[in-house]
């Protein structure tokens, strides 16, 4: 600690240089920031999912139903403490389709199953007990400036009434939230009550879109699963039974080696700073051998004069990637607002930090070694010599 | 002239220098090159999913569809209502009068990726038999068509490529059915490559599907009076509640969301990059002027004028920048060009294949992009080589 003084000095010997360096490397980490947060924002499915809950979805694709009857025989299979069901309703709002996603569920059952979907009680009894009734994540309701009490229309692209129409009208009873930033994305939804949809589509009645089931014990879930899927083998509607966080990375998949493709962009980013601030650290040392040198005549050891390049190197990296990591928590709800909820929340997740901190130092260790080690093998006649 | 015969002069001795400064310079050119490396690669993705959609259909050739549905996915047309769609007068017939239409069950079905287990959303077209016919960009490469009636595939070039199991000669699992693959086609690089066709009737049946997705056909008269005249019979018989529009104009709108995607992360990282490799252009011209400063104030001590110096250093600076964008888009064009990918379409739901494109434009967009880079980088370090007074810069030096 009481060389942080020294170290500030060196570092501010030539400022022009340092705050061009820093700069650059708060650059490279805010980048690592925001990357980060869509690569999490695309898996956060995963990170919110339950350990206790399984999906059923049709076994051949998911856009073939299932009958809903399967709930009661599913909810006979031992280990399995709840099920709950729900339909992909296709809608159309304001003339774009998938704005957000609707989904006609049984009430009770649907909410049970996801007890971090925050809603107050009277809201939750009017949606159980409203045919036509509707609930929306807050986040939507805030979008599209809707009021609790008031007519929801929505297009289905999918499913006509029975009278042909494609126009739907619900009525909004309730609204729900969450406090965890990454089961915030999944209440982006618009959650309409089953039982008037089904009865008033005009095909595909009696059939639902997939199951979500709750067990008694995580590890579990594997045999469940394979129970379940075992009733309706060789039936007309065979299911598949995941857990629900394999259920999720599986989709995250779909989109592609996303993760693979931001690490590439990230690793030119930091490939690149690392040449930048290498060269300009290595310069910076070389001007100063004769400064160094008299630090060792002045008694410092050279491990001690080493530990000050690599503390110089460090604290280069640590002011930039701070700087960055917060510009990047600074940044994102301008980024959130611009997308206009269209693509969930992006946020600087607790272990990006972690990773920010450990590639820092990483960075300052390759960017800081080759010359304080060139400065450790040092000998101070040489040195005081060879410079003028 | 003397102007510019000093411009000439320094700026020859400056790059003459460069090898003896190799190491900044070098730094100079990572730097930008990795900025335009990853900036023309990100771009080149966007670029291949636009084309592979923008070369889909033809202007002569409608898709239609329910009418509220933007997609295949969420369309349905009725057994009665295709057959209504394909005695049209608007529909272009072949040589033996039979109508150049075809209607299409369109559904997905779980397949791995090469070497993975993890399901993906492949398409699957059920056609019928005018689809060759109407469709005549597809060809078969490989194999044969499927036999009508049979429970047999043919499979795009790119699905092929992406998904396992569907080599000519395998068989595959769909619903209830199991379906040998007899062929593979290749349609121009479209996005029908990417999908599996299969006899309609045969594909309704094993998916326990009553009626299409799309009905597909040629236009007699393919100007927009023909469109308009059989979307004014298709809105005057009340059986029908169907939007009837030109192939390209439905498969761009399926591109929407992707590319809008791809563009902006591709900007964004370009943009953030690109300012960092600033700072760091900055600070290399700093210190290659800085190790220069007595030369140079011996130059303009013997009377060389303020102006040329700056000329000449951000001279230095735009050519630096030029390899490093060059080196940049070279790199970008033999990792990147060509590769393919492989990747759900939030529009339709389903996976659509595509290859990074690397085409003359992105590569002049990167060497722009490097310039103005060389131009932020090496103005502020001229101008501060100019003004410094000649007699601090030899003191100091």
């Amino acid at each position: 600690m009481k060389y942080l003084p020294l170290l500030w000095a060196q570092l501010f010997r030539r400022k022009t240089r340092t705050v061009l360096t820093v700069l650059s490397v708060l650059v490279a980490f805010l980048l690592f920031g925001l990357l980060e947060a869509v690569q999490v924002a695309f898996e956060s499915g995963a990170d919110s999912a339950d350990a206790k809950r399984l999906l059923t979805t049709a076994r051949y694709s998911i856009i073939d139903p299932l009958p809903m009857a399967y709930a009661s025989r599913i909810e006979r299979v031992p280990g399995v403490v709840g099920i709950a069901y729900a339909d992909w309703f296709g809608a159309k709002y304001q003339n774009e389709s998938n704005a957000f996603a609707v989904f006609a569920v049984d009430p009770a059952r649907y909410l049970d199953m996801y007890p971090e979907f925050q809603i107050d009680p009277a809201q939750r009894e009017a949606f159980v007990k409203t045919r036509t009734g509707a609930v929306v994540g807050q986040r939507l309701m805030e979008r599209y400036g809707w009021k609790v009490g008031q007519k929801l229309p929505l297009a289905s692209e999918i499913h006509a009434k029975t009278d042909g129409s494609l126009d739907w009208e619900f009525d909004l009873v309730g609204v729900f939230d969450a406090e965890d930033p990454a089961v915030r994305a999944n209440t982006e939804v618009v959650l309409i009550n089953v039982a008037y949809f089904d009865e008033a589509r005009a095909v595909g009645r009696g059939k639902t879109g997939w199951y979500i089931i709750r067990i008694a014990e995580a590890d579990q879930a594997r045999a469940v699963a394979a129970d379940i899927d075992r009733i309706f083998l060789n039936s007309p509607d065979e299911t598949k039974t995941a857990p629900e966080k394999e259920f999720a990375l599986g989709f995250a998949k779909q989109i592609g080696d996303m993760g693979a493709l931001v690490t590439r962009i990230l690793i030119a980013v930091f490939f690149t700073i690392l040449i930048l601030t290498g060269n300009t650290m290595a310069q910076s040392i070389r001007e100063r051998i004769p400064e160094l040198a008299i630090l060792k005549t002045l008694g410092f050891s050279n491990t001690t004069v080493t530990a000050l390049v690599l503390g110089e190197a460090g604290l280069l990296f640590f002011i930039g990637a701070g700087l960055g990591m917060l510009a990047a928590v600074a940044v994102l709800p301008v980024v959130n607002g611009g997308t206009g909820g269209r693509f969930p929340p992006l946020f600087v997740d607790p272990a990006t930090w972690l990773w920010a901190a450990g590639v820092a130092v990483v960075m300052a260790l390759v960017v800081g070694l080759p010359p304080g080690l060139r400065v450790h093998r040092l000998r101070i006649v040489d040195a005081l010599a060879g410079h003028r | 002239m003397t102007w510019l015969n000093q411009v000439v002069q320094i700026t020859l001795v400056n790059l003459m220098n460069v090898p003896r400064r190799l190491g900044t310079s070098l730094v100079v050119v990572v730097g930008i090159a990795g900025v335009v490396g990853v900036l023309v690669s990100v771009l080149a993705m966007g670029e291949g999913f636009r084309h592979t959609l923008a070369s889909t259909g033809r202007p002569t050739r409608v898709i239609m569809l329910r009418a509220g549905s933007d997609a295949e996915m969420s369309s349905g047309i009725a057994r009665d209502q295709a057959t209504v769609l394909g005695s049209l007068p608007g529909v272009a017939r072949d040589g033996a009068g039979r109508p150049l239409v075809s209607a299409e069950l369109f559904v997905m079905v779980d397949l791995p990726r090469h070497g993975q287990t993890d399901p993906n959303n492949v398409p699957v077209r059920g056609v019928q038999p005018a689809a060759f016919a109407i469709r005549d960009e597809v060809r078969i490469v490989e194999g044969r068509r499927f036999e009508r009636g049979v429970r047999e595939v043919i499979v795009g070039r790119k699905a092929a490529r992406e998904f396992a199991g569907l080599g000519v000669g395998s068989r595959i699992a769909f619903r209830d059915s199991d379906w040998t693959v007899v062929g593979m086609f290749e349609s121009g690089g479209d996005v029908h490559e990417s999908e599996i066709w299969a006899d309609a009737e045969v594909a309704m049946s094993a998916f326990r599907r009553s009626g299409f997705q799309s009905v597909t056909a040629t236009l007699a008269d393919p100007s927009q009076a023909g469109l308009d005249a059989l979307k004014a019979s298709i809105a005057r018989d009340r059986r029908l509640s169907i939007n009837a529009l030109r192939e390209p104009e439905y498969y761009a709108k399926q591109a929407s969301i992707l590319s809008r995607l791809i563009g902006v992360l591709g900007y964004s990282v370009a943009t953030f990059m690109a300012i960092g490799a600033t700072f760091g252009a900055l600070n290399c011209m700093y210190s290659a002027i800085a190790s220069r400063q007595t030369e140079i104030a011996t130059l303009r001590a013997i009377g060389f004028g303020g102006a040329p110096v700056v000329v000449s250093v951000m001279i230095e600076a735009l050519a630096l920048a030029l390899v490093g964008g060059a080196l940049g888009g070279a790199l970008a064009y033999i990792y990147c060009d060509g590769a393919s990918l492989s990747t759900l379409n939030f529009n339709t739901f389903s996976q659509v294949a595509f290859d990074f494109r690397v085409t003359a434009g992105l590569l002049v967009q990167g060497l722009v992009c490097a310039l103005l880079i060389g131009a932020a980088g090496g103005l502020l370090p001229a101008i501060r080589a100019a003004r410094l007074p000649v007699t601090v810069a030899l003191r100091t030096a």
